[in-house]
């Protein structure tokens, strides 16, 4: 089996006193796609924020066998990293030209535009117009777009589907599996549909922690695992992970605000 | 009509000075949240340069033609590398400290006003500046001072050399990036601290520009010149939208046309507080400022 390509061992993340991450392991295998799953505020997010050094972060984060804990954000980027954040992170005053451009590395290789403009034809169309303006979903389309400019090694993809339409979950999933044939990709995703469509591998975080790692298949073939890890019924057939289970009853059906249904085929 | 025609351009070059003090501190806010209360005291340092230079220190310059020229650029150089080294020296290590942040440009903006009157005293000193420049020209009636339409077109040519930068340039696209989000310029491989330096010393040129040009203006300079225009600056930032560029350029040429016209028709004095009350009535209305957004 080939190394992974990113290690992280016992991440740990403290922000204003409060411990997020208590220690979290993760192998993001060398090709293929690595889901990261949990429930909401198991601490998905904040992993990567603290693989990126988003957030202050102590413990050990190898890429291809380098350690990039003391890096600061820009130069681990730099070395092959596309992310596309929760929040989309597009710029909403500047052009989706503009958006594009500044993911671009001079010095580097020479951005891919045709790929990007292949898979996402209306960002060409749509180059002068303000992000800000563009729909949820086109909006993710220049958040991925920037990540596949680079060449990059390892592309970080969290919630990607998050509120989109389910048409526009497809066609985000279609052009993360064409990504994945050439490029390394950590998913957070909480579309379970999606992650048994491209996920090879996952982990699933509980409570700052890593509580499982293993084949997708495996996890969501397994009803009662699904439903202790991730708070779904029905796993094998789509459905979205749900929220902690508070009241000490395991959440039983989609609890994303904006997921696609239960039975969203992608 | 004179009268009006005089105040209006004395207004003018009174906003051209506060936006030339302001573009800067407005573009380090917006993309730094770094309220640089030291920014006044670059004005100073652009100032007494270019005195020291004009004055006759500096071979080759002078207060006439060619040798002023050679002054405002000396002055507005050293203003500029004393931006950069306040951003690498003071800054940038208390980036994670705002408090201490704050304190440390607050006290280099008492420190440097409080040098500069160790070295050439507290008094005001005379401010060389051109024959061709002294004087005053027509219009509609009015004798206007020829230093104001100076002030004015070097504002202009900031605000058009700022916005060719900003819009144009793959810096000035970081830049305006970095003001949306910071960290996610970070998160595309962009090392955001070169932008900051950057727009330090552009922030710092264009305050010491102002500083070198505004001796013109005054007549002199002295060592709280900058301090005391600095409370006006902050008001243009916070009227034109913290970050606005094309805000903070209408908020001074406001600031500058209320407070001339207030002192004048009014009690002299009261233009300052007719520029405060024009900034809580458009606070009232407008939470953000004229545009709440960048250039």
């Amino acid at each position: 089996m080939p190394a992974p390509l990113l290690t992280v061992r016992d991440l740990k993340v403290v922000i204003g006193g409060r411990h997020i991450l208590h220690g979290v392991d993760l192998e993001v295998a060398a090709s293929g796609t690595t889901a990261l799953l949990g429930r909401n505020g198991a601490g998905k997010t904040t992993t990567v924020r603290g693989i990126l050094g988003l957030v202050p972060r102590t413990g050990s984060v190898l890429l291809d066998g380098e350690e990039t804990v003391r890096l600061a954000t820009h130069a681990l980027v730099r070395r092959g990293i596309g992310y596309a954040p929760e929040d989309r992170g597009v710029f909403a005053a500047l052009t989706v030209a503009e958006n594009l451009r500044l993911a671009e590395r001079p010095g580097a290789r020479e951005p891919a535009y045709d790929l990007v403009y292949e898979l996402f034809p209306e960002l060409r169309q749509r180059a002068r117009q303000a992000a800000g303006t563009l729909s949820g979903g086109q909006q993710q389309m220049v958040a991925i777009a920037r990540t596949l400019l680079n060449g990059n090694r390892l592309i970080i993809a969290d919630e990607p589907t998050k509120g989109l339409a389910p048409k526009v979950v497809t066609e985000v999933a279609q052009v993360l599996e064409r990504a994945a044939e050439a490029v390394t990709v950590l998913l957070v995703e909480q579309n379970l549909a999606v992650v048994r469509r491209l996920a090879q591998h996952c982990a699933v975080l509980a409570d700052g922690r890593t509580a499982h790692r293993g084949p997708t298949a495996e996890l969501l073939a397994d009803a009662d695992e699904a439903r202790r890890l991730l708070g779904v019924g029905r796993a094998g057939h789509g459905g979205t992970v749900g929220t902690p289970a508070r009241t000490g009853t395991p959440a039983r059906t989609a609890a994303h605000p904006a997921a696609p249904t239960a039975e969203a085929d992608v | 009509m004179s009268t009006v025609v005089l105040l209006t351009l004395t207004g003018l070059g009174l906003g051209a000075l506060y936006f030339l003090v302001a573009s800067g501190l407005s573009l380090i806010f917006g993309l730094m949240d770094v309220l640089n209360f030291a920014h006044g005291a670059l004005m100073s340092i652009g100032a007494y340069a270019t005195w020291w230079a004009a004055s006759g220190h500096l071979p080759g310059a002078g207060s006439g033609g060619v040798g002023f020229a050679l002054a405002v650029l000396f002055g507005t150089a050293v203003g500029t590398a004393a931006a950069v080294l306040l951003e690498l020296a003071v800054i940038r290590p208390l980036y994670t400290r705002p408090r201490e942040q704050i304190l440390a440009t607050v006290g280099v903006g008492l420190a440097v006003p409080a040098l500069l009157s160790a070295i050439w005293g507290a008094d005001a000193r005379p401010f060389p500046g051109p024959e061709a420049l002294s004087g005053t020209f027509g219009l509609l009636g009015a004798e206007v001072p020829l230093n104001r339409l100076v002030l004015i077109a070097a504002a202009a040519v900031v605000l058009t050399a700022l916005h060719l930068f900003l819009g144009r340039t793959r810096h000035g696209l970081v830049v305006r990036a970095g003001v949306e989000d910071r960290a996610m310029v970070t998160a595309l491989g962009i090392d955001v601290r070169k932008a900051f330096t950057l727009v330090f010393a552009i922030g710092g040129a264009a305050a010491a520009l102002g500083g070198a040009i505004g001796g013109l203006y005054f007549g002199s300079v002295d060592p709280a010149q900058g301090t005391s225009l600095l409370i006006f600056a902050f008001v243009v930032v916070v009227m034109g939208g913290m970050g606005s560029l094309t805000g903070a350029a209408l908020a001074s040429v406001a600031v500058g046309l209320v407070q001339q016209f207030a002192n004048y028709y009014t009690t002299a004095g009261l233009g300052d507080l007719a520029v405060v009350v024009l900034l809580a009535a458009l606070l009232l209305v407008r939470p953000r400022g004229l545009t709440g957004r960048l250039a």
